[in-house]
């Protein structure tokens, strides 16, 4: 799955959504290279989730093109395709407001995310058979070492209804690892987080990408965190990108600057 | 090809299919505001032609006939079919209020299961006649093998009902706040509409229009029992999906065409299956066109 | 004092809604008016009585969620008498030897010579227990409210009847047919429709088993019509000839085997793969095609599962009966068996089983509940969603055993 460093993994180009007659994004373009933290920032009610969306295929964007270029695979235009095709191709996601499996454990919830790794069948899990035996092994336990590696190991067995906000955040993330995706995407991952909380995600978020070889698209509010760990960052506005660059380039952005009046840029 | 027989079919498919509407009407909404699909609806129109009914007796078995008794039953029909409508929603659905999607539809199931059973024990499980209270009218008597009596009082009923209903919507305060509240129930709260007096005011008005299409039906088919309920509200939310359920025209439209195609498809195919061609259509409209005839396909949001 | 004042109010509330319907009866053949009003006391004290508790309840509700919504993470978790029964392996394993002998044993406790009322009423409570398991499967775990289940029962039922009938098929040969037989009519009517919201689904399925009764009703020559199909074949026993009672004991038997089938089965499933996913489509479906679980797949599969018991067991109940008719399949039957899926505690095993047998024998051996058996089910479908959305039995989770030293925090896993 390794990618090597400053390969092209993702390619979004034209992308355009309409709701009835309202365009949510306008002719979007961007691209992700192997080992890569993008942010794609921008005032509320920019369309950032809708690119999340399209890009996943929970909705079918109007127009433009989305590719994929998975590691050591073919390259392939993943418009239209359905969500659980384009996750078993490599790609994941966590929601902006979480989206758990609220009567599931903590452990249950991860082990949804190895649905698309695994192929045992019903009549596997009757007759108890040694290849479902030998993928239940291989999803627990990765799953328990996913768990760990975000800090939830010892909550495994509680239902994740009862995990506090940020805790939940984080096995969101543990459940997108789940999915061995080449890429990640994360839809506002230190939303409702206390600054603590945000500051160990920022750790969580650059171990993940050295750990699990995945590059990060990354929807976030808390531009202390941007700052200081993408690579490169997106900026949108009324559905249309503004500006693009790295954190320095981005900060000094006259027209970012504007768009953000009246929210604050910090650091 | 006998056009007398066609057009006949065609009176009968618009006078059915206009007190599905009135029914369906209630379904759309509820539907509209708390997007729940209000089981118990049918009960609610069963339970009015059942008081008409009990009032209707009362009064001829003491002598009373005419106009005066179908108003009379008309008007307490009414009043407690809105009385059953605001009970139910305050006790099965209102403590659902924030419950996941299922638990209100389970208690809605809940609710129409009870009040079937409670109308068949304390009344009967037999069908009733319902008495003749429209006397014939002269000057129907050329037209009649298209429309009877009965039936130009259910189009004109159901037209002035939904004429009210409009105004009510379009130009009241109530109205307004209904279709607020449609929209965006957070928002209508915050703007300080009343969000649990406007579910109840929907209930009691959907309630309303089920009993005035209860007293219109039995008048017609000249029997009632406690079961009239179920299949009558199965085809209403059919007539309201039809239409895009949630959407008020989209009732109106949904009611005819369910009407006019289950008259073709018994007065052409076969009568013992009319029900199956409403239920077809459901099915048949649900996986082609999910959104209905008039609704707008909602995306959900993520 | 408040809650006494806002009581009496609703039971006088009562009393004016149940004035015309609990009253007056109107008596057309007669030409007379009965007028019954010790019931309106009667509707008046009830609901008083009820308004109160149901006031009680409402509060303790609100202050239970209160207190969950201050504290999350309640150190001791209170847990049921049942619950704490089930997570003690031994007396379990115990009491779970004790019921199945129990069970085993039962045709011989209660049945002597030509007596045997009880066996067949066994028989008939446990052909619910199958069906209330099997309908588990597609609404407790998967969350496909299905309101016309009944519909499969008929499928396999009249397999049998007709398999026999025109082509002189045994009972085992027909018993996997009339399974397979109403999956596959689960496919095919799932394939369009499992793509809708649960809602309209719901309506579908109960237009599913209108049209499916109204075609038994009225196509005579394949399927008899209203009267239905008689003198259908007992399932056969190596060709001996058995009198009636050894007949019921047999079928006792065959029924008892199938439960103990589908328990394991779902067990099995509760905790697989497949199982995992039906429920994560239950929770949020978004979430689970964003997670790689594909939504037409393993919602067909719940489906078409589900309608696999409900035929199978459909079979067995057309051989013990004799005689099926339309009559047997109607909504109130399904509604039946989803009101023991929500009593038990959708999901759960043990509260499906404990609550079809309620539910079957109670109406049985109280004949003065027999009466009120739906208006009960239909309040009981309400309160339960309201006070105990979770049922009777909590669905427990499984523990799964992992290794806790392998990878970790600090050395990086991988």
């Amino acid at each position: 799955m390794a990618a090597t460093k400053g390969e092209k993994l993702l390619e979004v180009s034209g992308l355009s959504m309409d709701f009835g007659g309202l365009r949510a994004i306008d002719n979007i373009g961007f691209e992700l290279f192997a080992g890569e933290i993008v942010a794609l920032i921008g005032p509320n009610g920019a369309g950032k989730t809708t690119v999340f969306n399209c890009i996943t295929g929970i909705y079918e964007p109007t127009m433009g093109d989305v590719t994929i270029h998975p590691p050591g695979g073919t390259c392939r235009r993943i418009n239209g395709m359905k969500p659980n095709s384009i996750t078993s191709l490599g790609m994941a996601r966590t929601f902006q407001n979480i989206r758990l499996f609220p009567a599931m454990t903590v452990l249950e919830n991860v082990m949804i995310g190895r649905h698309c790794r695994t192929g045992s069948t019903i009549i596997d899990a009757i007759l108890s058979s040694r290849r479902s035996r030998r993928e239940e092994k291989e999803t627990v336990d990765k799953s328990y070492r996913l768990l760990q590696k975000v800090g939830l190991a010892d909550v495994a067995d509680e239902f994740s209804r009862n995990l506090s906000y940020g805790a939940q955040r984080r096995l969101e993330i543990a459940r997108a690892l789940a999915t061995d995706p080449f890429l990640l995407l994360l839809d506002e991952p230190a939303a409702g987080m206390n600054p603590q909380e945000t500051h160990e995600l920022d750790e969580l978020i650059v171990r993940i990408r050295a750990e699990e070889q995945v590059a990060i698209l990354l929807i976030e509010h808390d531009m202390k965190l941007v700052m200081n760990i993408s690579d490169r960052i997106y900026v949108m506005e009324y559905g249309k990108e503004i500006a693009q660059g790295t954190p320095r380039e981005i900060k000094e952005n006259p027209k970012v600057i504007e768009a953000y009046l009246g929210e604050e840029v910090h650091a | 090809m006998d056009f007398e027989y066609l057009f006949e079919l065609l009176c009968s498919g618009v006078v059915k299919g206009s007190i599905y509407a009135l029914i369906a009407l209630g379904y759309t909404m509820v539907y509209g505001i708390i997007q729940l699909i209000n089981f118990a609806h049918g009960e609610v129109y069963m339970i009015g032609a059942f008081v008409a009914f009990i009032v209707t007796g009362v009064l001829t078995l003491s002598g009373h006939s005419g106009l005066t008794v179908l108003l009379l039953a008309a008007l307490a029909a009414v009043i407690y079919a809105a009385a059953y409508g605001y009970t139910l929603e305050k006790i099965a659905y209102r403590p659902l209020r924030n419950a996941p999607r299922l638990s209100p539809l389970i208690s809605a199931i809940g609710a129409s299961i009870f009040l079937m059973n409670f109308v068949q024990l304390v009344q009967t499980p037999d069908f009733l006649p319902f008495p003749e209270l429209i006397s014939d009218f002269d000057f129907m008597e050329p037209i009649s093998r298209y429309l009877s009596s009965v039936d130009l009082i259910i189009l004109i009923v159901t037209t002035v009902t939904m004429i009210a209903l409009t105004v009510l919507i379009k130009y009241t305060r109530t109205g307004k706040a209904m279709r607020a509240t449609q929209q965006d129930m957070i928002m209508a709260r915050l703007s300080g509409i009343n969000v649990d007096r406007v579910i109840s005011a929907t209930f009691i008005i959907g309630s309303v229009l089920a009993a005035i299409a209860g007293v219109l039906i039995a008048s017609r088919t000249g029997q009632i029992n406690s079961a009239i309920g179920f299949t009558a509200g199965l085809k209403a939310f059919t007539a309201a999906v039809l239409g895009g359920i949630g959407n008020i025209p989209g009732a109106v439209l949904g009611g005819l065409v369910l009407g006019i195609a289950e008259t073709l498809g018994a007065g052409y195919i076969s009568s013992a299956y009319e029900d199956v061609f409403a239920f077809g259509l459901l099915v048949l409209i649900l996986t082609l066109r999910p959104s209905g005839l008039l609704g707008k396909a909602v995306k959900q949001k993520v | 004092m408040a809650h006494f004042k806002r009581s009496l109010g609703i039971g006088l509330w009562f009393m004016f809604l149940t004035l015309p319907l609990m009253v007056v009866r109107v008596n057309t053949i007669s030409r007379e008016v009965e007028w019954r009003w010790y019931n309106l006391a009667w509707a008046g004290l009830c609901a008083f009585v009820i308004a109160w508790f149901w006031q009680f309840s409402i509060e303790r509700r609100t202050a239970r969620r209160a207190q969950v919504a201050a504290n999350p993470h309640p150190a001791v978790e209170k847990l049921s008498l049942v619950q704490r029964l089930a997570d003690d392996p031994v007396l379990s394993r115990r009491l779970l030897a004790v019921a199945a002998v129990v069970a085993i044993i039962f045709p011989w406790l209660v049945s002597t010579g030509q007596n045997f009322y009880h066996v067949n009423v066994m028989v008939s409570a446990l052909i619910f227990v199958v069906l209330g398991l099997g309908l588990n499967i597609t609404v407790g775990l998967a969350g496909l409210l299905d309101l016309g289940y009944i519909a499969f029962f008929a499928v396999g039922a009249y397999t049998y009847a007709l398999l026999s009938k025109n082509f002189d098929l045994g009972f085992w040969t027909c018993l996997p047919l009339g399974g397979l037989m109403s999956m596959l009519f689960g496919v095919i009517l799932g394939f369009p429709i499992l793509r809708l919201r649960g809602d309209y689904l719901a309506i579908v399925t109960l237009g599913f088993a209108s049209i499916t009764k109204i075609v038994l009703e009225n196509w005579d020559t394949l399927f008899g019509g209203a009267a239905g199909i008689a003198n259908i074949p007992r399932p056969e026993f190596f060709g001996m000839a058995l009198d009636s009672r050894q007949k019921s004991v047999y079928t006792y038997y065959i029924v008892l085997a199938l439960v103990a089938v589908t328990i394991f089965v779902t067990n099995r499933l509760k905790n697989s793969r497949a199982g995992r996913a039906w429920m994560a489509l239950r929770e949020d479906e978004i979430a689970s095609v964003a997670m790689g679980v594909d939504m037409a797949r393993t919602k067909l599969s719940a489906y078409a599962l589900g309608a696999f018991w409900a035929g199978l067991v459909g079979v067995v109940f057309a051989a013990h009966n004799n005689f099926i008719n339309p009559d047997s399949f109607t909504f109130m039957d399904s509604a039946m068996i989803l009101a023991m899926v929500v009593l038990g505690g959708m999901g759960s095993i043990l509260g499906v089983i404990i609550a079809a047998l309620a539910l079957k024998l109670l109406p049985e051996y109280l004949r003065a509940f027999a009466e009120y058996r739906m208006l009960v089910f239909g309040a009981v479908m309400v309160l339960m969603m309201i006070f105990r959305p979770q049922g009777l039995i909590n669905n427990m989770r499984r523990k799964y055993e992992y290794d806790t030293a392998q990878g970790g925090k600090d050395n990086g896993g991988n």
